[in-house]
Order: C-alpha cells, then sequence, then structure tokens
C-alpha cells in the first residue's frame, strides 16, 4: 500500500502551467468524489442490513396486518376479500386463543424464572478459578448446538408414561407413572425443561462475562467494610448485573413468546400440532400455526400475529414500568 | 510518508494474537473476585451435576438409536449403547432422505454464513468508526429489530415467497436471514476496540479509498470476530426450525425440517428418528468439539455490553 501514492491528490507532481487549470480542475473532481465517497460509504455499509429487514421484516409485518383483514385461505394465496375486523372478532372470542396465551404465558415464566435463576448461580461457581475452566464453559454450553428438533425428540422419549427414562427413574423415589405430556401442569412442566436444558447455560456464560466486568475494587471496598461473600454477590454482584439480568429478562420473554418445535415435537403428528389432545400445551405459535397451515386460513393466522405484536408490547411497557420502579426504588 | 503506511507490525497489534473484548475480559478477571476464591470440592460437584445433565440427552439420543424400538420403549430404557445403531442410521438415512437434507441444510447455513459475515462486518465497521448523520438512531433502530419475533410476518412471507416463485425452495429460507442485527452489533462492538482510528487514517493518508480501506485494514483486524460470528451463525441457520418448516417441503427439506417430518410420520419408529435425530445434530458437535472454546468466548464477548 507504500506505493499507491498516486492516488494521493496532495503527492500529484507539480504541473507544468498550460496544464495548471486541467490539473486544478481534476484536483477538485477528485477531492468532491474523495467527499462524496466518505459522506456515502457509510450509508452503503449499513444499506444491506436495513433493506433485508425492510424486505423481509418490516414490510411483511405491516402486510401481516392487511391480512388480517382479508379472508385469505391456503389454497388459494392470490384471492383476499375484504371482511374487517372479522379475523380479530373470531380470533379474540375463541378461547383457545386465550388458552394459548395463557399456556404461553405459564410456559414462560416457568422455563425464564428457574433458568435465569440457575444460570446465575452457575455463572458464579464458573467465576471462581477452576482447573480446566474451558471445557466447563463448553461443557454447559452443548445444548445450545443442539437443535430444537432434536432436543424436543429425544426429551418426548424422556417423557414417556411408560417406559420413559424419567418415570423409570422417579419409581425409586416412589413417583413414577406421571402421564407428563397430558396433564396441564405435568405437559408445561415437560416443555419448560427442553427450554430450561438448552438455553440455561448460554446465560451462564453472558452473565459470567458480565461478573468479569465488575471492577475488583468494588469488592476490596465491600470486603475491607466486612461484607461476607453472600453479601458482596447480593450488594456488589448483582446490582452491576442488573442491565445484564435485564437484557436477559427481555431475550429470554421474547423467545418464550415464540416456542414452536417444543410443543410441536413433544408429542407429534395431530397432538402436536394442537398442542395436546386438550390443548394443554398449545402456545401462541402453535395455535398460529393450527389456523394457517392446518386448518388453511391465514385470515386469522394473520389477526393472531398481530395479536402477539399486542401482547409484546403490553409486556414491554410492563417490564419498562418495573424497570422503572425498581430504579425509583433503589434510590 | 511511508512511516504512516500501516506496516505488517501496526497491522499485528490489531491482529488475530490480540483478540480485543476477550483478553481483556479474562484480564479484569485476573485482578477480580475470581482471584481470590479457587473452586472448591463443592463447586465441581455442582458443575459435574450440571455438566452430565448437559451431555445426557445426546448421549441417550445415541443410546436410543443404538436399539430397536422395543428395546427403547421397555421399562427399564436401555443405559448403555445396542448394536442397532448402523441398521437404524441407514434407516433414518432412507425414510427421511436425509442425504438431501443434509446438502440443502449445507448450502443454506453456508449461504447465510457467508452473506451475514460480508455485511456485518461492513454495517459493524460504519456502526463502529465511521461518522454519519443518524448514526445513533440508526444503532438503536438495528437492536430494536433484534425484538421482533418472527412470527409476526410468517404468514404474508409465505405468500410473497409463493408469489415470486420461491415457494418450498432454499431461497425462500436464505434470503431472510443474509443479514442479522445480532451480528452488526456484534462486529460493531469487536472494532470499536480492535480496530484504532491510526490504522484506518494511516491508509487514507495513503490514499486508500473507502473500500480499499476495507479491504486491507478493516477485514484483516475483524477477522477474529468474524470467525466467531460465523461459527455462531452457522450453528444457528443449521438449527433454524420454526422457517424453514413451514416455507420448506417434504421433497425440499433441511435436516431438521427432515426430522420434524420423520417423527409425525404415522408410527414413527423411535430408534430411527433418534437415529435422524443423531445423524442432523453430529455435524454441529464436531463444529462444536473443535471450536467450542472459540464460540464460548464469542458469546462472552457478544453479551458484555449487551
Amino acid at each position: 500500500m507504500a506505493t499507491s501514492t498516486p492516488t494521493r491528490p496532495s503527492a500529484t507532481p507539480p504541473p507544468p502551467a498550460a496544464d495548471a487549470a486541467r490539473a486544478e480542475a481534476r484536483r477538485r473532481l477528485r477531492s468532491r468524489l474523495w467527499r462524496l465517497d466518505d459522506k456515502a460509504s457509510p450509508y452503503a455499509y449499513i444499506a444491506p442490513f436495513f433493506l433485508v429487514f425492510a424486505a423481509f421484516g418490516l414490510y411483511p409485518l405491516l402486510y401481516t396486518g392487511w391480512i388480517a383483514l382479508h379472508r385469505v385461505e391456503l389454497t388459494g394465496l392470490d384471492q383476499s376479500t375484504w371482511i374487517g375486523l372479522d379475523n380479530f372478532q373470531r380470533v379474540l372470542g375463541d378461547g383457545e386463543f386465550w388458552d394459548a396465551v395463557a399456556n404461553t404465558f405459564v410456559i414462560g415464566v416457568i422455563s425464564t424464572v428457574p433458568q435465569l435463576l440457575v444460570a446465575l448461580g452457575l455463572a458464579h461457581l464458573l467465576n471462581y478459578r477452576l482447573r480446566a475452566s474451558t471445557f466447563w464453559r463448553t461443557v454447559i454450553l452443548t445444548p445450545y448446538a443442539t437443535s430444537v428438533a432434536t432436543a424436543a425428540l429425544v426429551f418426548a422419549l424422556v417423557f414417556r408414561p411408560d417406559g420413559g427414562l424419567l418415570n423409570y427413574l422417579l419409581h425409586f423415589v416412589g413417583l413414577g407413572d406421571t402421564n407428563w405430556a397430558n396433564g396441564h401442569w405435568t405437559s408445561k412442566i415437560a416443555i419448560s425443561v427442553i427450554v430450561i436444558w438448552r438455553w440455561t447455560g448460554y446465560n451462564a456464560l453472558i452473565y459470567l462475562a458480565a461478573m468479569q466486568a465488575v471492577p475488583a475494587d468494588l469488592y476490596e471496598a465491600a470486603s475491607i467494610d466486612g461484607a461476607s461473600r453472600w453479601q458482596q454477590f447480593r450488594k456488589v454482584t448483582i446490582p452491576s448485573l442488573r442491565p445484564t439480568i435485564l437484557f436477559t429478562i427481555v431475550i429470554s420473554t421474547i423467545g418464550s413468546m415464540q416456542l414452536f418445535g417444543e410443543p410441536l415435537l413433544l408429542e407429534g403428528g395431530t397432538l402436536g400440532a394442537t398442542g395436546g389432545s386438550e390443548h394443554q400445551y398449545e402456545t401462541l405459535s402453535i395455535y398460529l400455526y393450527n389456523y394457517g397451515w392446518k386448518l388453511g386460513h391465514l385470515g386469522p393466522a394473520a389477526a393472531v400475529a398481530w395479536s402477539m405484536l399486542a401482547l409484546l408490547l403490553l409486556i414491554a411497557l410492563i417490564q419498562w414500568l418495573i424497570g422503572r420502579f425498581l430504579r425509583k426504588s433503589a434510590g | 510518508m511511508t512511516t504512516t503506511t500501516p506496516t505488517p507490525s501496526v497491522l499485528a497489534a490489531a491482529d488475530p494474537a490480540a483478540p480485543g473484548p476477550q483478553t481483556s475480559g479474562r484480564r479484569r478477571f485476573r485482578i477480580g473476585a475470581g482471584e481470590q476464591l479457587r473452586g472448591g470440592p463443592f463447586t465441581y460437584l455442582a458443575l459435574a451435576v450440571v455438566g452430565v445433565l448437559s451431555v445426557f440427552p445426546l448421549y441417550w439420543t445415541l443410546v436410543a438409536a443404538s436399539h430397536d424400538q422395543q428395546r427403547v420403549l421397555d421399562s427399564p430404557p436401555p443405559f448403555l449403547p445396542g448394536g442397532r445403531l448402523w441398521h437404524n442410521l441407514q434407516a433414518a438415512w432412507e425414510q427421511a432422505s436425509l442425504g438431501k437434507a443434509l446438502v440443502n441444510t449445507l448450502i443454506v447455513a453456508g449461504c447465510i454464513t457467508a452473506a451475514t459475515l460480508f455485511f456485518c462486518t461492513l454495517a459493524g465497521y460504519a456502526f463502529a468508526k465511521l461518522r454519519f448523520r443518524g448514526r445513533g438512531v440508526l444503532m438503536t433502530a438495528v437492536i430494536a429489530t433484534l425484538t421482533i419475533p418472527p412470527q409476526l410476518s410468517v404468514v404474508p412471507l409465505f405468500m410473497i415467497m409463493s408469489d415470486i416463485g420461491w415457494g418450498g425452495k432454499l431461497p425462500s429460507v436464505i434470503f431472510p436471514t443474509l443479514v442479522s442485527a445480532f451480528g452488526v452489533f456484534f462486529m460493531r462492538q469487536y472494532l470499536i476496540e480492535a480496530l484504532p482510528y491510526e490504522l484506518i487514517e494511516a491508509a487514507k493518508v495513503d490514499g486508500a479509498n473507502n473500500l480499499r480501506v476495507v479491504r486491507s485494514v478493516v477485514l484483516p483486524a475483524a477477522r477474529p470476530a468474524m470467525m466467531v460470528l460465523g461459527m455462531l451463525t452457522f450453528v444457528q441457520a443449521w438449527n433454524d426450525f420454526f422457517w424453514p418448516f413451514l416455507a420448506l417441503n417434504q421433497s425440499n427439506p433441511t435436516v431438521q425440517v427432515a426430522l420434524g417430518q420423520l417423527s409425525a410420520s404415522y408410527t414413527p419408529d423411535q430408534s430411527i428418528v433418534m437415529a435422524g435425530a443423531l445423524i442432523s445434530t453430529l455435524p454441529l458437535i464436531v463444529v462444536f468439539i473443535v471450536f467450542g472454546k472459540q464460540i464460548v468466548g464469542g458469546i462472552m464477548a457478544g453479551a458484555v455490553k449487551g
């Protein structure tokens, strides 16, 4: 690159007087191009993201709203008739939809809360000086490399009522014979276990990274003040991790809104596609899939999608309010 | 003038040997609270328990894939591998046309990874080091898109894809994920530290235009992070289920879709389903064993400032 001097404006050799005007013009053009390059390049570099997002994210999102107001069938994708709010009426007036909302919420809570708590404890352990620390980190992350499909199918076998691994192990402690997928609570627990299994290690690593960024002098000051290990964890570690914890809560919430593969494959076949014989583990995504692709009514499916958007905004608002409240009460 | 040229030694300062976020994280760790406390027996015990729980389901996939269905469903279930592995792998391979599915998945994950690396590095560089109007707002917009679940747009996406003739074809799965918000954010975080302004300035003084700067300064500096982002993206693309499941059909699936279909057949043989699960997971497990350390480091580096 040291040899690329010719393009450098100031390095142009001094021109003869006759060519001075032309050289001056060329110099000006070049510096204008240079400035254009400087001004336009950043936008050119970020454009692909926004183009892809506009085409495959934002436009479909708005289009969903339009479809939600029309009758569109899977069998005739090019035909649509305006029916106003009928789809929304149909969906919101359907008890199954509200069951799906409740199921999604319950599964979300019982998978997110234990997951993040365990991840926090796990990160704390990993933050000690350990032999083979990389080995431990990699091992707890293996579930992350496992697909939803594989995880759900293995756990489906583990949770089988007869001959399932879990019931077999439970009979040693006098439990067992639970029909996990059939029960209202047990099926939700089973799905949560799959979610917790896949994501705890991932979240633990995120917490670990944040813990390692906590300045050491905070701990020194705390121990000089006579704070115990537990007090240090509560008064130094947790407050320092607050933004990270908030981040993981938001990410997990969004993730639990999307649960699809786990319930679909827990029992497979038609039961999976309807979220169980009594829809006991039907999530919103399953409900949407069922309406759109099993029953073939894309209009109501789109109405479900927009209802999910409304729910997400509501949750975001609540989380924001709670965050504000916590910050205020923390002083 | 030659003194301001980014000589190889200057470049090396921002190059693979000295990755930014990871090492700085570890340095803080050395002087951090972890220093005083070594893990005791309880720590190792707890980690061992979590470790076994993490790996066991995968081990049991192998066990179940190596017996016949009768034995898999028996009580007590098998805990050690049996002798039917090869038979089941062959059966799964044929029943779910996993050969084609594997090729499809490789194409999809490969294209997505290559495109994501290219576009995210460029965008990450722009957000990290270039000044332009609206930078802050646009970066916030990028992060905000992370919170939009794909469920919200699949219905029209399905219609659009069928409209433009991509229905059931691989481009319908590739194009929506060509560039990711996470990737842009990840590269930005990395390049803020790993790419000194002096290097860019030096290249510009030498007369390099922006594209040239990208090629000779940004890409070399970004390489370690690109490796990590590439692996994270590949893992994600390989494992993606929801949209491929809707967009692709039986005759042209990715491995995850094929696996879902295999288990949804009328009387699925569980040992064969598990063999299919094994085939679809094995390539990633290999990637993970080889690059596990970098993937771990990448997740932690991407999270630090999240």
